[in-house]
C-alpha cells in the first residue's frame, strides 16, 4: 500500500443503526467489518468504526473533518463519492479493482471526461430543495444523459445553496449517468471549511484560499455539452417508477404508458408501473406510502435535519406510517441532539437512529418489506433497492416531512401552516461537528491524536 | 488476466434498458469477502420469474449478453461484473454503458462492447426467433456475428490492448513509480492528510435502541 497517510476508511454501507454497542448480529457483515478492521491495522489506515464519534456515511465524514477539500481527487468504492465535488474536488466512485490499483499506486488510468455544464438560473421557490433541483435536472437529462461527463452545476440558484444542498445535488450526479459533478468553490465553501479539524491553518489557509479561488471556469470556457434550468419553474419532484430519471412534479398524475411516444420508454414506464402497483393517471398526491425514510448520504446531513424537524414540530404522524431519521454521520446526530432536534422526531413518533447508509439500500437491517412502499429521501429506486420488493419514491427531505404528517406524498403546500414558522430559508448556521457536545468556544478545538486509535475485532 | 480474442456462445437477449448494478446483484450480496462465487446472485430477484430469459433451457448456457441500452448504471459494485463472469458471461453488448461499469468489466476481462441501437434489436430478433444461436465476438476485428449477419462494436483503444494482451493494471503502472514520486513531490504542504488524524473531542455516542 503506497499512501496510508492519504487513505480513509469508515463502516457505513452493512452496519446497522440500532444497539450499535452489541456484536453486530448478522454474520456476514459482521465477518466483513471485522476484515475492514484488521486490514486497516494491518496496514495502518485511519478508520472511524461503529461508536466513534467520527463514524458515519464516508461522504459526510470527509466532508466534516476538512478533509474533502477544492482541488483534490477524490475517489472511494462507492458511486456517490460524486458528493464531495459539491468542493470543487473532482470526485468520483470507483469498483474494486481499481480501489486497488489506487491503493498500490495512488493513481489511475483514466481517459478524459467530457464537460457539461447546467446552469440553473434564478431563484428557487418556496418549499423546493436542491433535491428537487438534481431529480428535475435527472428527469430532463435521463439516466444516461450525463454518461461520459463531468457536470459543472453553476448558476444563480446553485450559488446560494448551502454546502449541504450543494453537496445533495453533486451526489446524484451519478443517477445521471455522470461518474462526477462539481460546483466551483466560493466563501460559501471557505466558510464551510475554516476551522474543521484538517482544513489549513495560519498562512497555509491564506494560500490555499488564493489557489482555491482560481478553481472555477473561465466566463468564456466552453463545454462539451449544457443544460439549462430556471429554477422558478421548478416544483417538488418526485420519483414514480424504478429509476431516478422516471420522476415529474408532485403536482402531476402517474403517467400513462399508452401516451408515450418512445416505445423503449413506454414499456420501461409498464414495467416500472407494475412494479410499484401504481395506477396509470392516479394524481401523485394521492399515494399513500407506508414508510418514510430521512437520511443518506444524499440528505441525512443537518440541515436536511433542521428542515425535517420545522416541519415536524408540534404535528402529528399519519396513522400506520413508520419514521425514520437517520443521521448521516454520529456528529451530525451530537449536532442535532445539541439542538433539540431528536426530541421533536421522538414526539412526532419517528424512530431516531445511529448513523449509516440505513434504509438506502437494503445492505443492512434497515429494509422495506415486499410490497412496501416508501418515501425516501435517499438517491435510488431501483427495484429491491431498500429490500426485496420494496417500492421507492425518492423525495425532498420537505416533502418526506410532509408525507410523514399526511400519509400519502404530499408538499409544504398540503400543510396547514402556522405563521409563525419560516417555510422559506431552511440553512441554519453552518452545520456541524463544530459547536457539537465536548466543544467548547468558537476556535476549533483539534486534538492531534498521532496515529488511529484501531479496535480490531474479534477474527471470524 | 485471462487473454480475450475471439468468443463464441449462445446469446442471450435481454430486452431490457436500464439495467442498473442493484438487478444486475442486490447489495445483500455484497456483505461477503470473496471475489467468486456470485453466479446465484445474478439478477437473483428476477431468476425467480420463470419466464425470465436465463430460466429458458436454450439460454441457461449462454455467455454473450445481448442488453438494452444503459446497463450497468448506478452502484459501482465490482461485484455486478463478477457475478455475470461467475455465471459465465464472457461479453456483454449494448449501445449504451454505465461509466463505472465499462471501466470494471475491462478490468476483470469481461467485455463491454457498444453496438448501435439497431444492430441491437438485429441481435434479438435472431436470438428470439432462434434461442440458442451462438454468437461470436471478435476483439481483434471488433466485430460481432450471429446466424447471417456480422455487425462492428466500440470498445477503446487502451481497454482492447489490455484485454488482447491480458495485461494488469497494477503492473503497468508500476512501471511509472519514479514519474509518480515525482508528481508526489510537487504536493503542497498544506494539502490534507489523513495521518496523523485530527479531530474533534471524542464523544460517546450512545446506541439508539428499538422503541418496540
Amino acid at each position: 500500500m503506497r499512501r496510508p497517510d492519504l487513505t480513509l476508511a469508515t463502516e457505513d454501507h452493512n452496519t446497522p443503526t440500532l444497539d450499535i454497542d452489541l456484536p453486530i448480529a448478522d454474520e456476514t457483515s459482521r465477518k466483513q467489518i471485522d476484515t475492514l478492521r484488521a486490514n486497516a491495522a494491518e496496514f495502518g489506515v485511519r478508520i472511524h468504526s461503529l461508536g466513534d464519534a467520527d463514524q458515519g456515511i464516508v461522504h459526510q465524514v470527509g466532508p466534516q473533518l476538512g478533509l474533502t477539500q477544492p482541488g483534490l481527487t477524490v475517489v472511494c468504492g462507492d458511486s456517490h463519492t460524486s458528493t464531495h465535488g459539491a468542493f470543487g474536488a473532482l470526485a468520483f466512485g470507483i469498483g474494486t479493482s481499481e480501489v486497488e490499483h489506487v491503493l498500490a499506486t495512488q493513481t489511475l488510468p483514466l481517459a478524459p471526461f467530457k464537460t457539461m455544464a447546467i446552469t440553473v438560473d434564478g431563484e428557487l421557490p418556496p418549499g423546493t430543495t436542491s433535491k428537487d433541483i438534481i431529480l428535475a435536472i435527472i428527469a430532463k437529462i435521463g439516466t444516461g444523459g450525463g454518461q461520459g461527463y463531468v457536470l459543472e452545476y453553476r448558476g444563480e440558484a446553485i450559488r446560494n445553496l448551502s454546502m449541504e444542498a450543494r453537496m445533495t445535488i453533486c451526489n446524484m450526479s451519478i443517477e445521471a449517468g455522470a461518474r462526477a459533478g462539481m460546483i466551483a468553490p466560493d466563501d460559501t465553501t471557505f466558510d464551510y471549511l475554516k476551522g474543521r479539524p484538517h482544513a489549513p491553518e495560519g498562512e497555509d489557509w491564506d494560500a490555499a484560499v488564493e489557489y482555491w479561488r482560481t478553481l472555477r471556469s473561465d466566463d468564456d470556457a466552453e463545454f462539451d455539452a449544457e443544460v439549462v434550468l430556471r429554477a422558478a419553474d421548478l416544483e417538488p419532484f418526485v420519483t414514480w417508477g424504478t429509476n431516478p430519471g422516471q420522476g415529474l412534479p408532485l403536482s402531476a398524475n402517474v403517467p400513462v404508458p399508452a401516451e408515450i411516444a418512445d416505445a423503449n420508454e413506454r414499456v420501461a414506464a409498464e414495467r416500472a408501473l407494475e412494479y410499484m402497483g401504481l395506477e396509470p393517471g392516479v394524481p401523485l398526491r394521492d399515494v399513500k406510502v407506508d414508510t418514510v425514510f430521512i437520511g443518506s448520504c444524499t440528505n441525512g446531513r443537518i440541515e436536511d435535519l433542521r428542515s425535517v424537524a420545522k416541519v415536524l414540530k408540534g404535528r402529528e404522524k399519519a396513522k400506520d406510517v413508520r419514521v425514520l431519521v437517520v443521521p448521516a454521520s454520529a456528529r451530525v446526530r451530537l449536532q442535532a441532539e445539541a439542538e433539540g432536534l431528536d426530541a421533536i422526531f421522538k414526539d412526532f413518533g419517528a424512530e431516531w437512529r445511529n448513523a449509516g447508509c440505513s434504509m438506502c439500500l437494503g445492505m443492512n437491517p434497515d429494509q422495506l418489506a415486499p410490497g412496501e412502499r416508501s418515501a425516501s429521501t435517499s438517491n435510488r429506486n431501483f427495484e429491491g433497492r431498500q429490500g426485496k420488493g420494496g417500492r421507492t419514491h425518492l423525495v425532498s427531505p420537505l416533502v418526506a416531512a410532509a408525507t410523514a404528517i399526511r400519509g400519502t406524498l404530499s408538499s409544504l403546500a398540503d400543510l396547514d401552516l402556522p405563521g409563525d414558522v419560516d417555510l422559506t430559508t431552511f440553512d441554519g448556521s453552518p452545520l456541524d461537528g463544530v459547536g457539537a457536545p465536548g466543544f467548547d468556544g468558537d476556535a476549533p478545538a483539534v486534538v492531534d491524536l498521532g496515529l488511529p486509535v484501531l479496535s480490531v475485532g474479534p477474527q471470524a | 488476466m485471462e487473454k480475450f480474442t475471439v468468443h463464441t456462445g449462445v446469446g442471450v437477449p435481454l430486452r431490457r434498458s436500464n439495467v442498473d448494478t442493484d438487478q444486475i446483484i442486490p447489495a445483500v450480496y455484497l456483505k461477503r469477502i470473496t471475489r467468486t462465487g456470485f453466479e446465484d446472485a445474478l439478477f437473483s430477484a428476477w431468476r425467480n420469474d420463470p419466464s425470465f430469459v436465463l430460466n429458458q433451457d436454450a439460454y441457461r448456457t449462454g455467455s454473450v449478453l445481448v442488453a438494452g441500452p444503459d446497463f450497468g448504471t448506478g452502484s459501482s459494485r465490482e461485484h455486478a461484473v463478477w457475478a455475470l463472469k461467475d455465471y459465465g458471461f464472457r461479453v456483454v453488448l449494448a449501445s449504451r454503458f454505465a461509466d463505472i461499469f465499462r471501466g470494471n468489466s475491462g478490468k476483470q476481462g469481461l467485455v463491454a462492447g457498444v453496438v448501435a441501437q439497431e444492430d441491437i434489436e438485429l441481435l434479438w430478433k435472431i436470438l428470439e426467433t432462434k434461442p440458442g444461436t451462438e454468437v461470436t465476438v471478435d476483439l481483434v476485428e471488433r466485430t460481432v456475428h450471429a446466424d447471417d449477419i456480422t455487425v462492428p462494436f466500440h470498445v477503446d483503444d487502451y481497454t482492447r490492448w489490455r484485454l488482447l494482451e491480458g495485461l494488469d493494471d497494477i503492473g503497468l503502472t508500476l512501471q511509472h513509480q519514479d514519474e509518480i514520486s515525482a508528481f508526489e513531490a510537487t504536493r503542497a504542504s498544506w494539502r490534507p492528510r489523513t495521518l496523523p488524524a485530527k479531530h474533534l473531542p471524542s464523544v460517546e455516542i450512545e446506541a439508539a435502541r428499538p422503541t418496540v
